[in-house]
């Protein structure tokens, strides 16, 4: 399927001039470079974020995983520049060649919601409850295309309601946030996020809060959306089924630094890094009759303030060499072959061992 | 054992093996408006269910937000008062129970809830939440000390911690610290309210090995109320399913995942995301249309209709399905071997 222009479906839509719309359209369109995110917490600074490296291909869906506290929604937000004034960002955002860190508000306007935009976790959060829904996805479309005729705006928002299979979106279109249930609620941010077909859709747990009948619509929504506009999406989730589904390539984040990226098979079928093993240890299988406990990760997620030194995950991990190289070392994330990517010291050797109930 | 465990009433005889058995069992919660407050409406919460619980056994119970699970939950601990319906522990009626008997009850039957940072008072150390049942119960003084040490160690706590508060531990210690304040009692159930849904997947895993290796050693029964069905399939040795406060379907753990006969369990089961990409990408999803409807005024016949797949496709097909508009199915076996509310029942594997 080809590309569908922006600005054929989006008349009057303002071109970001500084943004070569070639550059990178066979490339990644975002190039995350040893991103660092600190915040001031009392006295000191909480590095939430530490050396993050990625890259978003066109048309690819990226789904990144962590736990609470892994710095994926703080990465997204980073990127998005959401993040509050206190924080400290370093390292280097790539959009379509373009340097995103250090970006005046005013400069980062015309690119959200517009190059790239966000669907959060939240809808009836991220939705204001006073205004009728079709007028928040009117407005999302106002900001960047600002002499659009008013039938063609309700036209769009109508359109947009449909795409998303909200049923009798003319109606619906009318309605407050409250009378919409919470997976309809969903699809309207959704509606929102795509008004002005985004090159990067950001889902930060986009169906986390919804039943798995409602999340089925979801997904099956975002996947719509990709084929239509071609657009590439960061799916942030803890679901390690919503990616096995969707993503093209996996990033596992852990304590604030990548532990492992490559193609979804490589992650689900030889993962390297023995977070990545663990976490998929200790999923219980729908599809598979167990009597044998579930191999669980033993210990917590360190807490960001008091980071173990070396390797972040020695503690919890069954190959840890300590003392040794794993709490005295950190470990950089290195190639091993076929685009997979581990920090791991010891990502050879575990390599051939298949993962040992942690207990 | 301490002196806390021979104070537990003997088990009486009952029917089979069933230590809760629930019959029929209705909940409605009145909408009143008006200047009077008259009844104007109810919240048809759950509307006729019926099932056992086997002693040392897991019921699971599965659907989605508002489907009644949480609802059953509470009716069954007594502490909502039931509309309708029987439930029996142990042989005695707990909706009819006097005050004594409820109190003997109430230590045989215990609940965890879900949000481990709610149900945990702040102001009270470890000890002290612990403590609390055998307080209550008039257990302490008789080397309570050493139970409350007992059972951290056993749901896998640091007795030193005793003295802390709940804040200064993880979701996953906090959810250890409320399964210990529920087995205090050594009751014989456990309801378990979504007992590991707001734990991560690391430390899911962990709270899950230990609720059955606490089942293991004390032959508890549990009623598992959750919406996570591969959860439910690790813990469970029989499901049943809820949609709109009834029981759908209901069997051992592997009928029920792997001939699935009602088309509501097939299509939550199929839109279960399986951590397997070739497997997931080649399953078949089957996307309910909508949401559920209102429960204030649920659907005649059978409250799935105006979602169900499988009616739309016999209608497509030409089939009479008025059965599904003016009959409401009941759940029985039929041809499938495991009961199914379903008129048209088909067996069709979707994991």
């Amino acid at each position: 399927m080809t590309a569908v222009p922006h600005d054929q479906s989006v008349p009057a839509v303002l071109e970001m001039e500084e943004i070569d719309p070639d550059s990178g359209l066979s490339g990644p369109i975002l190039q995350v470079r040893d991103l660092r995110v600190q915040f001031p917490i009392e006295d000191t600074m909480v590095t939430a974020v530490d050396g993050v490296t990625f890259d978003v291909d066109a048309n690819e869906t990226l789904g990144i995983v962590g736990e609470s506290g892994s710095g994926k929604s703080v990465t997204s937000m980073a990127i998005l520049g959401l993040l509050p004034t206190t924080a400290q960002v370093n390292g280097s955002i790539l959009f379509r060649g373009r340097e995103l860190i250090g970006l005046k508000e005013k400069e980062l306007q015309p690119l959200r919601g517009r190059r790239i935009a966000m669907v959060f976790q939240d809808a009836l959060a991220a939705l204001n409850p006073v205004h009728r829904v079709g007028a928040q996805i009117a407005e999302s479309i106002k900001v960047h295309a600002h002499d659009i005729s008013k039938t063609d705006l309700r036209a769009r928002v109508v359109e947009l309601l449909d795409v998303v299979g909200i049923p009798d979106p003319a109606a619906r279109a009318d309605q407050f946030p409250h009378e919409f249930s919470g997976g309809m609620r969903q699809r309207a941010m959704i509606a929102m996020s795509i008004a002005n077909e985004p090159d990067l859709l950001i889902a930060d747990e986009p169906t986390t809060a919804l039943d798995v009948t409602i999340q089925a619509q979801v997904l099956e929504v975002l996947e719509r959306i990709q084929d239509r506009t071609s657009s590439s999406i960061m799916l942030i989730t803890h679901d390690l089924g919503v990616v096995a589904g969707v993503a093209d390539r996996v990033l596992v984040m852990y304590a604030g630094r990548v532990c492992e990226v490559a193609d979804v098979e490589s992650v689900f079928y030889e993962p390297r890094h023995p977070y990545t093993q663990g976490l998929l240890g200790s999923l219980p299988r729908l599809d598979a009759r167990s009597d044998d406990r579930l191999a669980r990760i033993v210990g917590q997620p360190p807490s960001l303030i008091a980071l173990p030194a070396g390797c972040a995950f020695h503690p919890r991990c069954p190959h840890a060499l300590v003392p040794g190289r794993c709490s005295q070392e950190q470990p950089q994330l290195r190639l091993l072959g076929d685009g997979q990517q581990a920090a791991c010291h010891r990502a050879e050797e575990i390599e051939a061992k298949p993962l040992e109930a942690a207990e | 054992m301490t002196a806390v465990a021979s104070t537990a009433p003997a088990p009486t005889a009952s029917s089979g093996d069933a230590l809760l058995s629930v019959e029929g069992l209705v909940k409605e919660f009145p909408i009143r408006a008006g200047l009077l407050g008259r009844e104007v409406a109810a919240v048809h919460a759950v509307s006729g269910v019926s099932f056992e619980v086997q002693r040392g056994k897991t019921l699971g119970l599965v659907g989605e937000s508002g489907c009644g699970k949480s609802t059953t939950g509470r009716v069954v601990m007594r502490l909502l008062d039931a509309t309708a319906g029987t439930v029996r522990f142990d042989g005695i009626d707990v909706h009819g129970a006097t005050p004594r008997q409820l109190r003997t009850l109430r230590r045989r039957m215990q609940i965890v809830f879900q949000d481990p940072y709610a149900s945990l008072n702040p102001r009270m150390t470890i000890q002290g939440i612990i403590s609390e049942p055998l307080r209550i119960h008039g257990a302490y003084d008789d080397g309570g000390a050493d139970r409350v040490k007992e059972l951290m160690e056993l749901v896998g706590l640091k007795p030193e911690h005793v003295n802390r508060f709940p804040h200064e531990f993880s979701g996953g210690q906090r959810q250890r610290i409320g399964i210990a304040r529920a087995i205090a009692l050594n009751p014989s159930l456990l309801v378990l309210d979504e007992p590991v849904s707001a734990l991560d997947v690391s430390i899911q895993a962990g709270v899950v090995n230990l609720l059955e290796d606490i089942q293991d050693a004390l032959g508890l029964a549990y009623l598992f109320i959750a919406h996570d069905l591969s959860v439910v399939r690790h813990t469970a040795d029989q499901v049943g399913v809820m949609y709109l406060g009834k029981i759908v379907e209901m069997g051992t753990t592997d009928e029920l995942y792997e001939q699935p006969a009602h088309p509501y369990t097939q299509a939550l089961l199929s839109a279960v995301p399986i951590p397997d990409p070739r497997k997931q990408r080649e399953r078949v999803r089957i996307v309910l249309e909508g949401d559920p409807p209102n429960p204030v005024n649920p659907p005649s016949g059978c409250r799935f209709r105006t979602r169900c797949w499988h009616k739309a496709a016999l209608d497509a097909a030409g089939t009479d399905t008025s059965a599904c508009t003016e009959l409401d199915p009941d759940l029985v076996p039929r041809d499938i071997g495991h009961p199914v509310a379903c008129h048209f029942a088909t067996v069709r594997s979707v994991v």
